[in-house]
């Protein structure tokens, strides 16, 4: 790169002449080479247009563009200007994306009451809704686990399949999960194109416009908590959240990976997540882990606490507890 | 939604035993040359996420449709029944499951005048502060209410937040939680294409 930003090719030198300098092959005639070369121009040219083509409309802005986190504001600016155009004539309403960054002195923690919870299923749905999940193919963000009573925490004898006229079942409990925000993420750190990273308030994001599908994180993550879009996302116009952030709840395209994001653009303007809202019985907290009179920091220093799969040394910030 | 606004003296609460602790931290005798005895029980006051004065919303008690004012039909006066019996319309629908071997209407219904409650003191409260009723019992449940543990807390995680009344999820003449129906299960992969 050269002072002015922009990039020059170097010209080294001793370095093979050009395509066309080259001296005609020995034994072949200069017209053979010829219709060759003129071959191989067209066919890269065909080649090339076909390429295009088939990306549908791609803006050269885009598929050149920066790194987000690396973005001016103003790079911002436009970026969201080119989504908010795009996704609004899509959907058919006015699409709202915010870049809202994270607040200093702010990093997020979450409860989950596991005497309280009665494994009824509204947070995954006001989760899908929220977020804008594709509804068909079905990519739900939080997986509710029914596990026995007898067993305790034992995913050898959980079911997230399970179906009741009434719930909570006579002896079991039930086990939300979703992505854990662990503070030493192993789906962050197998990302081969760092299209998912760690925000200094403790969300991971993922940024769909880098992402290359190759579902490395899907495997990398021991709670499941990443969902490929294996087929167009679907959400219908009116079921459309039209209140987005960049690294959240935005339309995805197909082939990228997705997760829950703590509802980035419901808590970064200071209100609670979805599921928290949602919950009936109150099983779910939220608050600021650096706030000493939040709740959620009164639930880790007075109640039984547990981290999921914390033999894996994932440090997640989402805390599972008995609040009897 | 139109809540109603009840101040808890969370701030008052706090800053009072801050002053006790305080106090008796400035008068208590040097104990010096004593052996360290077992550490002292201290009141611990839950630290609760609004600030001193911050205004705590509940919502309205849901009571049934048209009860209340209770004073329209029961008359303020010394004469009431307060008898064990079965009730009449328009109280019949009433399931009394609330510790009924030992309990009755009274114990917190005001028997002389009817729109209020009555904590085990006597004193005399409004339908909208029945948590300090409910807490008479189950101080665990009142004390992680106020701390935002039990119960459901809306509105801002960095400010202003709503907080449900005991009442609005727990029936108070049947409060264990009804069983409910579930959202429907999540597609097995195999199903998706």
């Amino acid at each position: 790169m050269s002072s002015d930003g922009k990039r020059h090719l170097a010209v080294i030198p001793g370095a093979p002449p050009a395509a066309d300098e080259w001296p005609d092959v020995p034994g072949e005639s200069p017209k053979a080479t010829a219709s060759r070369r003129q071959f191989l121009r067209s066919a890269v040219g065909v080649a090339a247009a076909g390429l295009m083509a088939s990306c549908g409309k791609i803006d050269m802005e885009d598929f050149l563009r920066k790194q987000f986190r690396e973005m001016t504001p103003e790079d911002k600016q436009r970026l969201i200007a080119r989504l908010e155009r795009k996704y609004s004539e899509k959907f058919h309403q006015p699409v709202h994306v915010s870049t809202v960054g994270p607040r200093p002195g702010v990093e997020f923690g979450y409860g989950l009451d596991l005497s309280r919870c009665i494994g009824c299923r509204r947070c995954v749905y006001a989760c899908v809704k929220e977020n804008n999940q594709s509804r068909d193919p079905q990519v739900h963000w939080i997986r509710v686990l029914e596990m026995d009573k007898e067993h305790g925490v034992d995913l050898a004898h959980s079911n997230m399949y399970y179906d009741a006229d009434e719930v909570p079942r006579p002896g079991h409990f039930y086990m939300p999960v979703q992505c854990q925000q662990c503070r030493n993420a192993p789906c962050v750190k197998v990302c081969p194109v760092k299209a998912t990273w760690q925000e200094p308030d403790g969300i991971v994001v993922i940024d769909y416009d880098r992402c290359v599908g190759c579902r490395c994180c899907v495997a990398a993550c021991p709670y499941g908590a990443r969902h490929f879009n294996w087929g167009a996302p679907q959400v219908p116009d009116e079921q459309l959240n039209p209140v987005t952030h960049y690294l959240g709840n935005r339309p995805r395209p197909k082939g990228v990976v997705e997760k829950c994001t703590f509802c980035i653009q419901r808590t970064r303007e200071g209100r609670y997540p979805a599921c928290v809202e949602i919950c009936p019985v109150g099983a779910r907290k939220f608050g600021n882990l650096l706030d000493p009179t939040s709740e959620i920091r009164y639930l880790i220093e007075h109640k039984r606490v547990f981290v999921f799969k914390e033999e894996l040394n994932t440090q997640p910030r989402f805390y599972y507890f008995y609040a009897t | 939604m139109a809540l109603r606004r009840s101040v808890i003296g969370i701030g008052a609460g706090v800053a009072l035993a801050a002053a006790v602790l305080w106090g008796v931290a400035l008068h208590a005798p040097p104990a010096r040359g004593n052996p360290p005895g077992p550490p002292e029980a201290r009141p611990v006051e839950p630290p609760l996420a609004a600030a001193p004065g911050d205004e705590i919303e509940t919502p309205p008690p849901p009571f049934s449709e048209g009860i209340f004012p209770c004073t329209r039909c029961h008359k303020p006066g010394p004469d009431f029944d307060d008898g064990r019996r079965e009730l009449g319309d328009p109280h019949d629908k009433i399931k009394f499951e609330h510790d009924a071997e030992h309990r009755w209407c009274l114990d917190c219904h005001n028997g002389e005048q009817r729109d209020h409650l009555r904590l085990a003191s006597g004193q005399l409260i409004d339908f909208g502060e029945s948590y300090k009723l409910c807490g008479q019992c189950h101080g665990d449940k009142y004390r992680d209410w106020r701390a935002g543990i039990h119960g459901k807390r809306t509105g801002r995680w960095d400010g202003h937040k709503k907080y449900l009344l005991c009442v609005n999820c727990h029936n108070p003449h049947s409060p264990h939680f009804r069983p409910i129906h579930p959202e429907p299960a999540p597609k097995r992969p195999e199903m998706i294409r």
